[in-house]
C-alpha cells in the first residue's frame, strides 16, 4: 500500500532519511510545549511508516530504488540502494518507533524526567541514521552512518546525567567507536584495497582470485569490527547502556542500535562475500563458535543476574548471537533464520523492555527478586511479559520460533553440531531466567511488608506493550511479508 | 602587469605591510591593514593553485636574474597547496586575534603582534615559495625569529623561558639545515634546488652529500617536531597566547613538512633518500612513536593546550607516516592530512583561546560546565574533536582513509593497525574535555560566564565548517593533492632515470645537456 | 699527518662546532648558552668561507692582471648568515633581559624551580 505514488522511487529514499531528521529539529523547535512536542514526534513516526510501507510496495514488485549523494573520495560515494533486507529491518525500525514514542510520552512523563526535548531530538536523530543504515548502497555509506548512530544515541544513554550515566557512556563510547574504529574501518579499507569496490553485490564482491587467508582475516575483523552485534568479548556496552531511560533500552537497544549491527554483519554475509563464498572460509566457522559461545555463555550471566534491564540485556546479547549464527552458517536457511529473527526479536524484546519500564514507572521495581504477587496487581502486563518471554525461548505460537525453525534447519543442512547444540542449551537457559519470573509474578504472594497500591501501568504505557505483545504473536499467525523479504533477498523464490 | 609578480606577492605584500603597521602602533587600522594583506595573499594563492593544476609549474625569477645564478622561485601544485592552507588560516587567525589578544596582552605589545604576525606570514610563505636552498634558510630564519617574538609575548611569564629554549632549538635545527646546504654546495657549487637535483644525481654516492642529507633531514625534523626532537613545542604552544598557538599550530610545523617533503622529492631523490639511506624506516618507527608516545602524553595533561601541543605532534608523526610509505598515495595523504590538520587544529586552538578569554585559564578544570555556558564555542571544539578522531564526513576520516589505503597499499597491515590504534587515544584526550564541558556542574562565581564576541565565534565556526565541507566534498583538496604528489615522485624519478640513462658524465655535461631537466616531463 | 694538516680549516670547524654544540646543551646561565649558540654558528660560517677559498685565488674583486679570484658566492651567504646570527642574538638576549626581569635569575635550574612543571 504505497500512499506515496505520485514520487519518484529515489525520493523516497530521501523522504525516509530526511522526515526523521526535520521531526528532530521540530522537535528541537517546539521544546516549549511539550503537547505539540509530542505531537510532532508522533506525526513524523507515522509518516515515516507510510514512507517506508511505500519503498515495502516497490521493493516487493522489484523496482528498484537507488539514490548516489555524493563522491567523497574518487569513486567512492555515499550511495543509497534499496534491498529486500533493508527493508525488512527498516519496516520493524518504523513501525517500532510509533509505539515506543506513546510509551515514551507515558514513561518521561511518569517518572518527571528532565531535559525531555534533548532525548525526543536525539531519539528522532538516530532514527535518522538507522533509515541511512537499511538503506545504505555501499560499505563507506553503512560505515558513516554507523558512526553517526553511535554519536546521536551517546546522550540518550548518558540521559540522566550523572556519574553512573558518564561511565555507562564511556563504556558504551569506548567499545563501539574500539571496534568500529580498529576493525570496521580497517576491515573496509582493507576490502577496498583487495577488491577495488565497496558496493553490496548478491553473491559478493570476492571472486576466486582473491586470497582467503586475507578474505578470512577481513570476516573476522568485519565480525568484531561490527560491535554494535555484541559478539563477544565485546558486548559490554549492552549492560552498560542500560543505564539509560528504559525508551532508550526497548527502542535503541533492542531494536535499532543491536539490530543495525546484525544487519550489518547479514548484510556483510550476504553481499561482500556471499553465502556461497562464506561457506570456502575456515573463518566462517571461527567466528560460528564465537557466536556460538556467546549465545550459551551470556546466557548463562543472565541467570545471575537479579536486575531486570540487566537480565534482558544479556538476554539479548545471546538472542543477538543467533542472527550471527544464522549468517555465519552459510546456507539460505539460516540466513533466512537471521533475516526473520531481526523481526521476531525485535517485537519479542522490545515488549519484555516495556514491562520493565512499566513496573518501574508504576511499581518503583527494578529487581526479579521484588516481583512476586505482581502478575495480581498487573495482569495485563505480566500476560504481555509472558508472551515475549515464550518468543524468546522460542516456542510457539510465539514468533520466536519461526526464526529458530529456520535456524535449526539450516543448522542441521550442513551438520553443523555446534550450532544445534547451542540453539537447544539455550532455549533451555532462556525457560531457566524467564520462567521463574512469570511463575513468581503469577503463583507467589507479594512479599510482606510491601504495601502497593498501584495497579496496571498509565494507559501511555500499557497500550504500546500491549501492541507489541499482540504482533509477537499476530506474526507467528502471518508471517508472510518478513518471509517474503528475507527470501527475496537471498532470491529464492517464494 | 602585476599578474606577471603574482608569485612573489605572498612574499612581499606582508613584508611591506609590517612596518607600516608597527608605525600604525595599536590603531584597529594595524588590524584592518593586516587582514587586507593577509586576505590579499590568500586570494594570491588561490590563484597559483589553479595556475598550478591547469598550466603546470610557475618559475618567478626575482630581480630579472636568471637562474641557477639567480634566485628563482619555483611554484609547483605542493606548495600552491600549503600555501593556500597557510595564508587561509593566516587570515582567519587575524579576524579572531583582535579581541583575542585584548585579554592576553598589553595594549602597548599590540603593535608589535601584527608586525611580528606580518613578518612570520611573510617568512613563512618565503619558504614556500623559493625555489633556492640558501633562500630557503633565510626564510626559515624570518618566520622563525618573528615566531620568536609571538611566542614570547603572553603575559605569563612561563612564556619566556619556553621562547628561550624553543629559539636555542630552531637555531640549532636551522643552523643544521645551512651545513647541510653548505655540504652540497661544496660538492655541486649551486644552491638553485632543481641544479642542485642534476648535480647531485652525477654522483653514484659521496659521503659528503650523504651528511649533507643527514644534517639537512635532522635540522627539518627539529623545525617539525618529529620525535624525539619536539621538546620545544609543548611548552611553547602552552604559554603563547592562544591567537598565536591557533596560528603556529596550524603552519608552522606543516610548512617545515613541507620543506622535508621538497629536499626528499625534489632535491636528493625518493630512491637515493629512501632506498640508499634507509631513511624510510628510520622515519617509519619515529612517526609510530610518535603518534603513540604524543597522543599518549596528550591523555595525562591537565592543561588543555598542553593537551593540543601533544595532539599536534602526534599528527606530524601521521604525516611523516605517509612520507615514510614512499609511494604516491602515502605522499597524498601526507600531504592532504597538512592541510586538513591546518583545519582541524586552528579551529581547535581558537575554541580554547576562547575559554582563555571567558575564563582566564585552560586547565580542565576550567571547563567544567562549559557545555552550557558557551554553547557555541564547545560546540566548535566538539566537531572539531570529532574531526581528530576521525569520524567520517569530516577532514579527520578523509586523511585517516587515505593514509590506511597507502598503508594497505604497500602491505604494511600492521602500520594500517596501529594507525587506526592511534584514533583510540584521541577518542581519551578529546573526551575528557568534552565529558567536563558537558557532565560536570560550572564552578561557584562562574555563572556569569558568557559567549565570546562575534568577531571570535564567527572565525571560529568558519574553520568548523570548513572542516566539514572538506570532509563530504573532497574534490579541491584530494585533486590537490594528488596532483602534487604525482608531480612529486615524476621529478623524482625523472632525474634518477635521465641520469641512470647517461651513465657517469661529470657535473659539467649534464648542466649543458637539457638544464632543468625537471621541467621536461611537464 | 696530511690529513690532519691539509683539512686543517674543518679540524678547527668541527671543534669550534662541537664546543658551540656541547656549551649550548650543558651551560646553566643562559647567556652562556648564547655565547654557545654563537661559536655554534660561526663555525658555520668558518666551514663557508674557509670552502670558497680557491688555492693562489685573490679576494673576488676584479682587478687587472688577475685571473684567480676566490669564490665570492660563500662570503655573500655568510654575510647574510651572520645578520641571522645577530638578530638571533638580539632576540635571545632580550629574552633573557625579560626572564632576569621575571624571576630575578638568570640560570636555568633556578627558574625551573619557580614554575610548576608544564
Amino acid at each position: 500500500m504505497n500512499l506515496w505514488q505520485g514520487l519518484a522511487p529515489s525520493q523516497l529514499i530521501v523522504l525516509a532519511v530526511l522526515v526523521p531528521f526535520v521531526g528532530a529539529l521540530l522537535v528541537a523547535a517546539t521544546g516549549k510545549k511539550p503537547n505539540l512536542r509530542e505531537a510532532v514526534t508522533l506525526v513524523t513516526a507515522v509518516t515515516l511508516f507510510t514512507v517506508v510501507m511505500g519503498i515495502t510496495d516497490l521493493t516487493l514488485q522489484g523496482t528498484p530504488i537507488s539514490l548516489h549523494i555524493i563522491d567523497i573520495f574518487p569513486g567512492l560515494s555515499i550511495q543509497f540502494d534499496v534491498e529486500p533486507l533493508g527493508v525488512l529491518f527498516a519496516l520493524v525500525a518504523s513501525f517500532l518507533w510509533i509505539v515506543t514514542s506513546v510509551y515514551a510520552v507515558g514513561y518521561m512523563r511518569g517518572n518527571n524526567e528532565g531535559n525531555q526535548t534533548r532525548f525526543f531530538f536525539c531519539f528522532a536523530f538516530s532514527i535518522s541514521s538507522v533509515m541511512a543504515i537499511c538503506f545504505s548502497g555501499n560499505l563507506l555509506t553503512l560505515f558513516v552512518f554507523y558512526e553517526v548512530l553511535t554519536l546521536a544515541t551517546y546522550p540518550l544513554v548518558t540521559h540522566a546525567g550523572n556519574d553512573a550515566a558518564k561511565q555507562g557512556g564511556r563504556t558504551y563510547l569506548g567499545i563501539l567507536l574500539s571496534t568500529s574504529i580498529c576493525f570496521l574501518l580497517f576491515a573496509i579499507v582493507g576490502t577496498y584495497s583487495l577488491t577495488g569496490t565497496l558496493e553490496f553485490k548478491p553473491g559478493g564482491v570476492f571472486d576466486d582470485t582473491h586470497n582467503k587467508a586475507i578474505m578470512g582475516l577481513l570476516l573476522v575483523l568485519f565480525s568484531f569490527g561490527i560491535g554494535k552485534a555484541a559478539l563477544m568479548p565485546f558486548h559490554r556496552w549492552l549492560p552498560a547502556a542500560m543505564v539509560a531511560p528504559t525508551p532508550v533500552s526497548a527502542l535503541l537497544h533492542a531494536v535499532a542500535v543491536v539490530k543495525a549491527g546484525v544487519f550489518s554483519i547479514l548484510k556483510v554475509a550476504v553481499y561482500v562475500f556471499g553465502i556461497d563464498g562464506l561457506s570456502e572460509l575456515t573463518a566462517t566457522d571461527f567466528v560460528l563458535y564465537m557466536a556460538a559461545a556467546t549465545m550459551v555463555i551470556a546466557s548463562i550471566i543472565a541467570l545471575t543476574k537479579d536486575n531486570l534491564k540487566a537480565r534482558l540485556a544479556y538476554s539479548t546479547v545471546a538472542q543477538l548471537s543467533y542472527i550471527v549464527l544464522g549468517a555465519m552458517l552459510a546456507t539460505t536457511a539460516g540466513a533466512i533464520g537471521g533475516a526473520m529473527h531481526i523481526a521476531t526479536h525485535a517485537f519479542g524484546k522490545i515488549t519484555l523492555f516495556f514491562v520493565a519500564g512499566a513496573i518501574y514507572t508504576t511499581a518503583h521495581k527494578k529487581l526479579v527478586s521484588e516481583l512476586d504477587g505482581i502478575g495480581k496487581r498487573m495482569p495485563l502486563t505480566m500476560a504481555a511479559f509472558t508472551i515475549g518471554a515464550i518468543s524468546m525461548i522460542g516456542l510457539p505460537p510465539a514468533a520466536g520460533f519461526i526464526s529458530k525453525w529456520y535456524l535449526l534447519l539450516g543448522a542441521l543442512d550442513v551438520g553443523q553440531w555446534v550450532a544445534v547444540i547451542a540453539l537447544v542449551l539455550s532455549t533451555l537457559l532462556n525457560a531457566a531466567y524467564f520462567i521463574p519470573i512469570i511463575y513468581a509474578a503469577y503463583f507467589k504472594q507479594e512479599k510482606a511488608g510491601h504495601h502497593d497500591t498501584h495497579g496496571e501501568a498509565s494507559l501511555p504505557i500499557l497500550i504500546p506493550l500491549l501492541i507489541t505483545a499482540a504482533m509477537t504473536l499476530l506474526v507467528f499467525f502471518n508471517p508472510d511479508l518478513p518471509l517474503a523479504l528475507a527470501k527475496q533477498m537471498l532470491e529464492v523464490s517464494p | 602587469m602585476l599578474e606577471q609578480h603574482l608569485a612573489v606577492l605572498p612574499i612581499l605584500l606582508p613584508l611591506m605591510a609590517a612596518p607600516i603597521v608597527l608605525i600604525l602602533g595599536r590603531n584597529a587600522l594595524s588590524w584592518g591593514l593586516a587582514i587586507l594583506v593577509s586576505g590579499l595573499a590568500c586570494f594570491v594563492a588561490w590563484q597559483l593553485l589553479a595556475a598550478t593544476l591547469s598550466d603546470g609549474v610557475i618559475r618567478y625569477a626575482v630581480g630579472g636574474w636568471a637562474p641557477p645564478w639567480g634566485i628563482e622561485m619555483r611554484i609547483d601544485t605542493a606548495n600552491a597547496f600549503v600555501l593556500l592552507a597557510v595564508t587561509a588560516i593566516s587570515t582567519f587567525v587575524l579576524l579572531y586575534s583582535k579581541e583575542s589578544i585584548k585579554k592576553e596582552m598589553d595594549e602597548s605589545q599590540h603593535g608589535l603582534f601584527y608586525t611580528a604576525y606580518l613578518l612570520c606570514l611573510a617568512g613563512l610563505s618565503g619558504i614556500l615559495i623559493t625555489g633556492d636552498a640558501f633562500n630557503l634558510f633565510v626564510f626559515l630564519e624570518i618566520s622563525s625569529l618573528a615566531t620568536y617574538t609571538l611566542v614570547s609575548l603572553a603575559r605569563d611569564r612561563r612564556c619566556l623561558t619556553a621562547t628561550f629554549r624553543y629559539l636555542v632549538m630552531g637555531t640549532i635545527g636551522a643552523t643544521f639545515i645551512l651545513i647541510g646546504v653548505g655540504m652540497l654546495y661544496m660538492k655541486t657549487g649551486t644552491l638553485n634546488m632543481l641544479d642542485l637535483a642534476e648535480r647531485i644525481h652525477a654522483y653514484d654516492s659521496s659521503r659528503t652529500i650523504n651528511t649533507g642529507l643527514a644534517f639537512i633531514m635532522v635540522g627539518v625534523s627539529i623545525k617539525l617536531a618529529l620525535f624525539p626532537l619536539h621538546a620545544w613545542l609543548p611548552a611553547a604552544y602552552t604559554h603563547a597566547p592562544s591567537a598565536v598557538t591557533a596560528f603556529l599550530a596550524s603552519t608552522a610545523t606543516k610548512v617545515a613538512v613541507y620543506v622535508m617533503i621538497r629536499f626528499i622529492f625534489t632535491v636528493f631523490g625518493a630512491e637515493h633518500v629512501f632506498e640508499d639511506m634507509s631513511m624510510d624506516w628510520i622515519l617509519m618507527v619515529l612517526a609510530i612513536v610518535a603518534i603513540f608516545k604524543c597522543s599518549y602524553m596528550a591523555t595525562v595533561q591537565s592543561n588543555v593546550k598542553t593537551v593540543l601541543a601533544y595532539s599536534s605532534v602526534a599528527q606530524i608523526g601521521y604525516m611523516v607516516l605517509g612520507i615514510s610509505l614512499v609511494s604516491a598515495t602515502g605522499l597524498m595523504a601526507s600531504l592532504i592530512h597538512i592541510f586538513n590538520h591546518a583545519l582541524m587544529k586552528g579551529a581547535l586552538f581558537m575554541a580554547v583561546g576562547a575559554v582563555f578569554y571567558r575564563m582566564g585559564s585552560v586547565d580542565i578544570k576550567a571547563f567544567r560546565g562549559l557545555g552550557r555556558l558557551m554553547p557555541w564555542t564547545m560546540a566548535a571544539f566538539t566537531l572539531a574533536g570529532l574531526s581528530i578522531i576521525g569520524v567520517p564526513l569530516t577532514v579527520g576520516f578523509v586523511s585517516k582513509w587515505y593514509l590506511v589505503t597507502a598503508a594497505l597499499e604497500q602491505n604494511h597491515w600492521v602500520v594500517a593497525g596501529l594507525v587506526l590504534a592511534g584514533s583510540l587515544l584521541a577518542v581519551v584526550y578529546i573526551g575528557r574535555v568534552l565529558e567536563a564541558a558537558y557532565f560536570q556542574q560550572p564552578d561557584e562565581g562562574q555563572a556569569d560566564v558568557k559567549e565570546v564576541p562575534l568577531t571570535m565565534l564567527i572565525p571560529m565556526w568558519l574553520l568548523v565548517l570548513a572542516n566539514v565541507y572538506f570532509g563530504v566534498d573532497t574534490s579541491l583538496t584530494s585533486e590537490a593533492a594528488k596532483h602534487a604528489s604525482d608531480l612529486l615522485f615524476q621529478n623524482s624519478d625523472a632525474i634518477s632515470a635521465l641520469m641512470d640513462s647517461l651513465h657517469g658524465p661529470t657535473a659539467q655535461a649534464v648542466s649543458e645537456t637539457s638544464g632543468l631537466t625537471g621541467e621536461v616531463l611537464q | 699527518m696530511n690529513h690532519v694538516l691539509d683539512y686543517y680549516n674543518y679540524w678547527i670547524v668541527v671543534f669550534l662546532m662541537m664546543s658551540g654544540f656541547y656549551i649550548v646543551i650543558s651551560a646553566n646561565n643562559l647567556v652562556k648558552k648564547i655565547v654557545g649558540l654563537n661559536i655554534f654558528q660561526t663555525s658555520v660560517f668558518m666551514l663557508y668561507i674557509s670552502m670558497g677559498k680557491v688555492s693562489g685565488g685573490t679576494a673576488p674583486i676584479v682587478v687587472e692582471g688577475v685571473t684567480q679570484y676566490s669564490n665570492p658566492l660563500p662570503h655573500v651567504l655568510i654575510l647574510t648568515a651572520i645578520v641571522v646570527g645577530v638578530a638571533t642574538t638580539a632576540v635571545g638576549l632580550s629574552l633573557i633581559v625579560r626572564i632576569k626581569r621575571a624571576y630575578g635569575t638568570v640560570e636555568e635550574n633556578e627558574f625551573e624551580n619557580k614554575d610548576d612543571a608544564i
